[in-house]
This record gives structure tokens, sequence and C-alpha cells, in this order.
């Protein structure tokens, strides 16, 4: 019971930060129809901007704590959305109207440049970060067999469901959401209605590099170190999370998230961690061939 | 079919040149001619209706109006302004709206969505008011407001596109097909409707139809188009009188 409830705790923060990278994979995939698979070096790209910036205002500004994570976040949000902004500017946008595999070659190109450009600037070294969040809460058991909860996972799933709040706010109820659905659903008819749809697409871009540089920075807090090639299991693993949640579907993509953060965490208790990519990627073969459009994917029909 | 060209009458409202002008525009899908040159004219006021047989070219000519094919010659203007090269979106928020073919209700919005949508380029200004506007002209709308477009019947789609389109508040409104598939009763509901915004508000209506009979008894002027090319034009009544517009487009058909 203990270890169930601590691989559960586990689970939901590994969960969270999948959720994060895999609405990234779904938004873009529900408006251009691209997998787009340099996000996940996006996501540690973002992991490097946080750590440079965590490094800067702890180690020269002095700041707090707490501060300077919401400093962080703000930052790496915009910082890694510019990243994304340019990545889709000169990658993708390009090739749009071209055949379809065209855009998704190059995503594959830009995800070897990203991961090489780090490796080049950054070194191949693990980049450690001294810990910044200490400190856990026992909720039960005694002994050995306790339940813990560190005050950094306590960060991790607050700050991600804050997020989601307000990114579902933001597709729902604001004129850009809606735009972004309209695009998602009718280009063509977008722009009859005046809606700039390459510059929606940009955006979109933005806000899923955003939500990635999140999940960055609460990697980076969770594990203490990123390195160069952080980027591909992850990232793969988000993919996964968006296809079994239904890609295309937002809350999907949380709910595969928080899914296979369970599985692998729960697998890795249960039967032997070295197969726990195994686990979740055995997921992937299983909803393509089982479930093709995902726990909360639509199957492609529509009333006329 | 022979064929009878005729000059294009004065503007009816207004004084000087067209709302719309479309001159020489020649469109291609790939290799293939769609509108073999198209010269056309909708004057500030008025309802012109563009009445021809399926796969003549209407609904191509509607979109390339806004850009989508490009026109690959000839020119498009609209109110003076050369729109021919303009991205779409900035031909319509010059403010031409569009009900286009196929209506393209966004089907996973809701009825109320689908009007916001349609408001997005005049920032919301009105908007209550329009709404209001909107469901006093089709009462059926306010029933299904909060239902998803994909969920509503054709008819009441072919609603929600038209009235989507009014949402911005257009100088030139685009209307594809108002009648397809729609029963007798709802194609009268919608043409009543088109003819009370010309009168009571002044708007430019530029109409594409099958259904002739109705669409030429509308329209102040009408168009003929076979195979991408534009064979009469007239007033609507006289093209309603003409023995080959009634041998072609309305013998046998439902008046």
């Amino acid at each position: 019971m203990e270890v169930f409830l601590q691989q559960l705790i586990n689970g939901l923060t590994l969960g969270s930060i999948y959720g994060l990278i895999a609405i990234g994979y779904t938004m873009v995939f529900g408006i251009i129809g691209m997998v787009n698979f340099a996000h996940g070096d996006v996501f540690m790209v973002g992991g490097f901007i946080a750590l440079i910036l965590f490094m800067l205002i702890t180690a020269w500004l002095g700041v707090a704590v707490i501060p300077a994570l919401i400093l962080v976040l703000v930052c790496g949000m915009a910082l890694t959305g510019l990243w994304n902004w340019t990545i889709e500017r000169v990658a993708y946008r390009p090739l749009r109207g071209s055949f379809r595999l065209a855009p998704l070659i190059s995503a594959i190109g830009m995800s070897i440049f990203l991961s090489n450009l780090v490796q080049v600037i950054q070194g191949p070294r693990n980049k450690p970060l001294p810990p910044m969040i200490q400190g856990t809460i026992t909720v039960m058991g005694e002994g050995s067999n306790t339940v813990v909860l560190a005050y950094k996972q306590i960060v991790i799933m607050v700050v991600t469901a804050l997020l989601l709040a307000v990114f579902w706010w933001l597709v729902q109820k604001t004129p850009l959401g809606r735009a972004q659905r309209a695009c998602e659903q009718d280009r063509k008819m977008a722009a009859l209605l005046g809606i700039d749809v390459d510059r929606t697409i940009s955006i979109t871009f933005v806000i899923g590099a955003a939500l990635a540089a999140v999940a960055g920075v609460m990697y980076l807090m969770y594990y203490g170190v990123v390195n160069f090639a952080d980027g591909f299991v992850p990232g793969v693993k988000a993919f996964t999370a968006a296809v079994l949640g239904g890609i295309g579907s937002l809350p999907g993509a949380v709910i595969g998230g928080l899914l296979i953060g369970l599985i692998e965490t729960m697998w890795s208790a249960y039967f032997t961690i070295d197969y726990k990519d195994v686990a979740a990627f055995s997921i992937l073969a299983i909803t393509l061939i089982f479930l093709p459009t995902g726990i909360l994917g639509r199957p492609e029909v529509e009333k006329v | 079919m022979s064929v009878r060209v005729t000059e294009a009458p004065a503007p009816v409202v207004g004084a000087g040149q067209p709302l719309l002008s479309v001159r020489g525009v020649k469109t291609y899908y790939g290799n293939i001619i769609a509108l073999k040159g198209v010269d056309l004219d909708v004057n500030q006021g008025e309802i012109v209706t563009l009445i021809g047989a399926n796969g003549a070219g209407k609904s191509t000519l509607m979109m390339t109006i806004f850009g989508s094919p490009r026109a690959r010659e000839g020119r498009i203007t609209f109110a003076g302004t050369d729109i021919t090269q303009l991205p779409t979106h900035e031909i319509a928020r010059l403010r031409i709206s569009q009900s286009p073919e196929g209506r393209r209700v966004f089907p996973r919005m809701t009825v109320y969505e689908n009007l916001q949508m349609g408001a997005a380029i005049n920032d919301f200004a009105h908007f209550d008011e329009d709404v209001e506007r909107m469901f006093a002209l089709f009462p059926r709308l306010k029933e299904r407001i909060g239902q998803r477009g994909g969920t509503l019947s054709g008819g009441e789609q072919q609603m929600l596109a038209i009235a989507r389109a009014l949402m911005a508040r257009p100088k030139l409104l685009l209307l594809d097909e108002p009648s397809l598939g729609l029963a007798p009763l709802i194609v009268k509901q919608i043409f009543d409707a088109i003819r009370e915004l010309n009168r009571k508000e002044g708007l430019t209506v530029f109409l594409v139809e099958q259904n002739a009979y109705h669409a030429l008894k509308l329209a102040h002027r009408g168009y003929v188009m076979v195979n991408g090319v534009i064979t009469m034009s007239g007033g609507g009544r006289e093209l309603l009188a003409d023995p080959q517009v009634r041998a072609a487009y309305l013998e046998g058909g439902h008046h």
C-alpha cells in the first residue's frame, strides 16, 4: 500500500511534466496536422534556458528561491517561445503547402540540430543545478515504509494545475483561443472570416513552447540535472501521451501524460526499472493497434 | 447555348465605380482552367445574382474574389482597392463576408461561438446588438445557441453561415447557394431575410444560385455563367423572361 501511494505521487509528478509537453504535440498536430518531432528538443532547450536563468538570478542577483522560480518560469517561457517561433518561421512555414512529409522531415532535422547545438555550446555532460527546493512531508507510515511527498513535487503539481487552468481559459474563452480552434477545424473558413492563419499558427508554436519550457523547469528541478540528449526520451513519451489521450485533444494530452507517468513509475516499482521505457512505449503500440483515436480522440466523421 | 453578350449596365445606386469589379479573371486548378476570363460588376446597394449549372465555375469565382484560389490573370477591385493579390484574411477585413459553398460552419464550436467568429473582424463592436438582430432574423438559431455547429440540420447550418457572415457588418455579402438542400419554406425565409436586409440597410449582395427562379426574382441584376464564361447579363426580371434562360434553367424547375 505504501509503495503504491508513493508511486502514485511520483507518477503524477512525472505525468504532469509529460502532460505539459504533450500539449505542444497535440496543439501543433491539431492546427497543421504535423507531428513536431523537434518538440522534445524544444523542451530540452527550455531546460537549459531555465538552468542558465537560475544561475544568473540566484548567483548574481541573489534573489530568494520562490521569486527566482517565478522569474525563471516567466523568462524561460518567453525565451523558449521565441525559440520555437523562430523555428516555425525558418523550418516549417516555408514548407507549408508542400507535400505532407516535408515539414515532418524538417522537424526531424531541427531535432538533430537543436540537440547538437546544445551539445556544442553547453558540452556533452550532465549539467547540475544545486537543489532549489528541499524538504519533504511524510504523508503516512513509519521507518522504511513511509510515503513521502517532497515540496518540489507539490510545486510541480500546483504549477502544472495552475498553468493548465490558465491555458484552458485561454483556449476556450478568449478570441485568440477561438481563432486557434477555428483554424484547427477549418483553416480556409477562418481566413474568410479575417483570421490571419499564419499568425495563429505562430502563436500556437509559441504557446506550445512556453508550456514545454515550464516542463523543462520542472524537469530540471525534479532531477537536478539536464543534458543535451534529454529532449529525446521525454519527448517521445510525451508524444506517446498525446497519442494515448487522442491526438488533437487538449484534455486528452493531460490525461495521457498522467497515465504514461503512472504506468512508468508503477512498472518501475512492481516489475523492473530497466524496462520502464519498454512499458511506456508498448502503450504506444497497443494504443495505435486497438484504439487508434486514443481515449478522447474523435473518429474522423462529421455530420454534413 | 448561343452567346448574347450585353454591356454591363450602368450602376443602379451610387455614382462612379462599382463596389466590386471583376475584370478578365482567369483561375486555374493546377493546369485546368476554371474561369476563362470573367467580367462582372456589383454596384453599391444592389443584389446581383450569378446563375449557372453545376460545375460552371460559380463557387470558384466566389473563392477567387477572396484570393483562394488566386486569379492567375485579371484584376479584382473592391471599393477602389485592388484586392487581386491581397491575402485572404486582409480581403475579409475590408468587410467582404462570405457564406461559402458547403456552409463551412465550425463543427466543434457552438452556435454562439460561430457567431463570435463572424464578429472577430470588427472587434466585437455592437456584438450583443448584432446577435439579437440575427436571432430576430433566424429565431431558430436562438433555440440552438449552445449547440455545436456540427450537430445542426442543413437548414440551421445555412442560417448560421449567413448569420455568421452578417456579424461582420459587411459592405458586401457573398452568398454561395443559400438554398442548397433546403426545404422550400426555409428557402423562402432566407430569401425574404436577404431582401429585407437589402431594402432596410442597403446591404449589397452577390448571390450564386442554381435555383435560378428565386434568385432572379430577388436580384436587381443577374449574370449567367457557362463553363467558366459569362454568357449573358441583364436585369433580374429581364433574364427571368428570356426564353434561353427559361429553357436552360427554369423549365421543369420549381416555381
